[in-house]
């Protein structure tokens, strides 16, 4: 009985929750907030597009994706090069490429704008295929494959920066003056590009709190506390993984290509090691395995790193530093998980009657008893990552 | 009706140069419920590791007709052979009736995943009656006693659709009375599943084995009924010790 009340209360504060949001996106945000602000909070959308993503891979498959500038990266740049095109006209070339040849055939590909939205989506879904599978199915975990996606970011950054005649190298790509045949300096338009990252954002997060209730989530969630069990249940644990890891980058790239049009500029800066960092700072603070935790945590973040680094441009860094290694020490659940810990706390009142069965079992105790619903009794014991060695292994495996 | 087997020939595993599995035949039926003994580092665990694809080995291992020997994991369990392990691994942050539900739907359709579980498979109802977990089907399974982690390990091979299950110790650390209702579930698993027990526990062996196999530095030792193998003089020497004391066979 108690276990069916309690399941359907958070579905309800989820709802209202995700009501509010709209509301707050859709009608207050563009009536009290200049056209400055708003497009600096269409700009923290955009990054926290990526950390939706982040929540799903991470914090509900355990997987440490240090690299999701890859990703947002690819989206970005495929945006970008659609949109330089698309200024310059039938035939026309970028004007930064006043000394080259001729334009290089991947440019063309994104030429038209349904090949443009085509790829912004396919390309990072593709690559975090056959990276992710890969990867996955040669049972690259935890910290090795945190390492192994923050040297990819490292690589593309650097592979970015190399291509200083065909993506403007250090530069990136900048000066865009239409989005798909809008002028981007018109106010309305600018408005219009904010509604749209806005839907996208709150269609995001409703794919993720599918996922989340769904079959797969229960599974993703089984193949992070316990690989090896779910391959002797049939599955292909690589498989499963691969599928939360292709969805986050499919995510970080759209965020990535909406990030384009709002900040008007896209750089090997935006897409290396230090801002895929960033990305995962937000989610670690806000609460990765919750379904909001990354979103508010990431838009928090991007808010305090940009007020406080217009005054205290070096502290930030350390600032958000030590944000992360204190989150991470002392609340793995992130700041959500202090609210829903309390929240379980008082429904755990109403449903103590069930959990009276003497001898109780070996781990763990009181603090987390009754019929929780998933999503927030997953926060609190989640290691950071999940150590090969230490994780919940079939005694078998030697 | 048809009567599952599962049959070894002749299985062998090296590891660098140490034979841990040496020559094993071995024929279990359906209906017997088989224990498989001997002393520590008999290679009772690296068997059925084997087995299960975790482990690299040479001979045959085939179970209604198909080779297990170099299937992946996944695809021994797809194939009908399931196990389980020393220390209890079942997913603790789910609810006892959601890790049934995983280990029943490793065949089902990838877009069927992408909704949210509606109802109880009947498979599912069917294995909680079974191992008696009915009641605590909402009960978050890392809160589960040892004993019933245990059951719910069995349980989930139940609905995995294992035809062979392969158990790895199931009663060790169990109470008297968990072991006792151990052996009563193994028994009834036994009737219509091919079900071999790697055990330590001379009174749950005495009490529930159908028939015994003796496994000693990675051969067979001897083979039969518990009684049998007990007066085998061979077996005595090797595992049982003299005075058959239940005592002496933890090493």
């Amino acid at each position: 009985m108690s276990a069916v009340v309690t399941g359907l209360r958070p579905r309800l504060v989820g709802l209202s929750g995700y009501a509010v949001a709209a509301l707050a996106l859709f009608v207050l945000a563009p009536l009290v907030l200049t056209d400055f602000r708003l497009r600096l909070l269409a700009q923290f959308l955009c990054l926290a597009m990526v950390a939706v993503g982040i929540g799903l891979a991470w914090g509900r498959g355990g997987m440490l994706t240090l690299g999701q500038g890859v990703f947002f990266g690819l989206g970005a740049y495929i945006m970008a090069i659609h949109l330089q095109l698309s200024d310059a006209g039938p035939g026309g070339r970028p004007s930064f490429m006043v000394t080259g040849s001729g334009l290089p055939w991947w440019w063309e590909l994104f030429r038209h704008p349904v090949a443009a939205v085509v790829g912004i989506v396919a390309v990072p879904a593709l690559v975090a295929f056959v990276l992710g599978y890969a990867v996955f199915r040669r049972k690259v975990k935890g910290a090795y494959f945190a390492i192994l996606s923050q040297a990819l970011a490292s690589a593309f950054a650097l592979l970015l920066i190399s291509q200083q005649g065909t993506i403007g190298g250090s530069n990136g790509l900048s000066n865009f003056q239409q989005f798909f045949g809008f002028v981007l300096n018109d106010p309305v338009n600018r408005r219009m590009i904010f509604f749209i990252c806005a839907g996208v954002l709150l269609g995001m997060v409703a794919v993720v709190h599918q996922l989340m209730r769904s079959r797969y989530g229960e599974l993703l969630t089984a193949v992070r506390d316990g690989e090896e069990r779910v391959r002797f249940l049939g599955y292909d644990p690589a498989l499963v993984k691969v599928f939360a890891y292709v969805v986050a980058a499919v995510f970080a790239g759209v965020g990535g290509a909406l990030f384009v049009p709002v900040v008007g500029i896209i750089s090997p800066s935006n897409v290396g090691v230090v801002p895929s960092i960033g990305f995962v700072i937000g989610v670690a603070v806000g609460g990765r395995a919750t379904l909001l935790g990354p979103v508010l945590g990431s838009l928090a973040v991007s808010y305090a790193g940009s007020t406080l680094s217009a005054e205290f441009e070096s502290v930030w860094i350390y600032l958000q530093g030590l944000l992360f290694i204190l989150v991470v020490s002392f609340l793995p659940g992130g700041v959500v998980s202090l609210v829903s810990d309390r929240w379980r706390r008082r429904t755990d009142k109403g449903s103590d009657d069930t959990g009276d069965e003497p001898g109780g079992a070996g781990g763990s105790t009181g603090g987390e008893a009754g019929g929780d619903p998933p999503p927030a009794s997953a926060a609190a014991e989640v290691p950071l990552v999940d150590d090969p060695t230490g994780q919940v292994q079939p005694g078998g495996v030697r | 009706m048809r009567q599952d087997y599962l049959e070894i020939r002749d299985l062998r595993v090296t590891f660098d140069g140490f034979v841990a599995v040496d020559g094993v035949d071995l024929t279990v039926l359906q209906g017997d419920l088989r224990f498989l003994i001997g002393p520590n580092g008999a290679g009772k665990t690296t068997l059925v590791d084997a087995v299960t694809g975790l482990t690299p080995a040479t001979g045959s291992a085939q179970f209604d007709g198909v080779e297990l020997l170099g299937k992946k994991v996944h695809q021994v369990a797809r194939a009908g052979v399931g196990r389980t392990f020393q220390t209890a691994s079942v997913f603790e942050e789910l609810s006892v009736l959601v890790n049934l539900d995983i280990a029943a739907g490793a065949l089902r359709n990838p877009f069927s995943l992408l909704r949210a579980r509606r109802g109880v498979p009947a498979s599912v109802e069917a294995a909680l009656e079974t191992i008696g977990l009915s009641h605590l089907r909402d009960r978050r399974a890392g809160e589960l006693a040892h004993g019933q982690k245990q059951w719910l390990e069995i349980g989930m091979l139940l609905v995995q659709d294992a035809k062979v299950l392969l158990l790895d110790e199931p009663v060790a650390g169990m109470s008297a009375d968990e072991r006792e209702q151990t052996g009563e579930l193994l028994r009834t698993v036994a009737r219509d599943h091919v079900v071999v027990v790697v055990e330590h526990d001379m009174e749950v062996l005495r009490a529930y084995a159908d028939s015994v196999t003796v496994l000693a530095a990675g051969k067979v030792l001897a083979q039969g009924s518990y009684a049998d193998v007990q007066a085998d003089p061979r077996v005595q020497e090797a595992y049982l010790g003299p005075a058959h004391d239940p005592a002496d066979e933890v090493v």
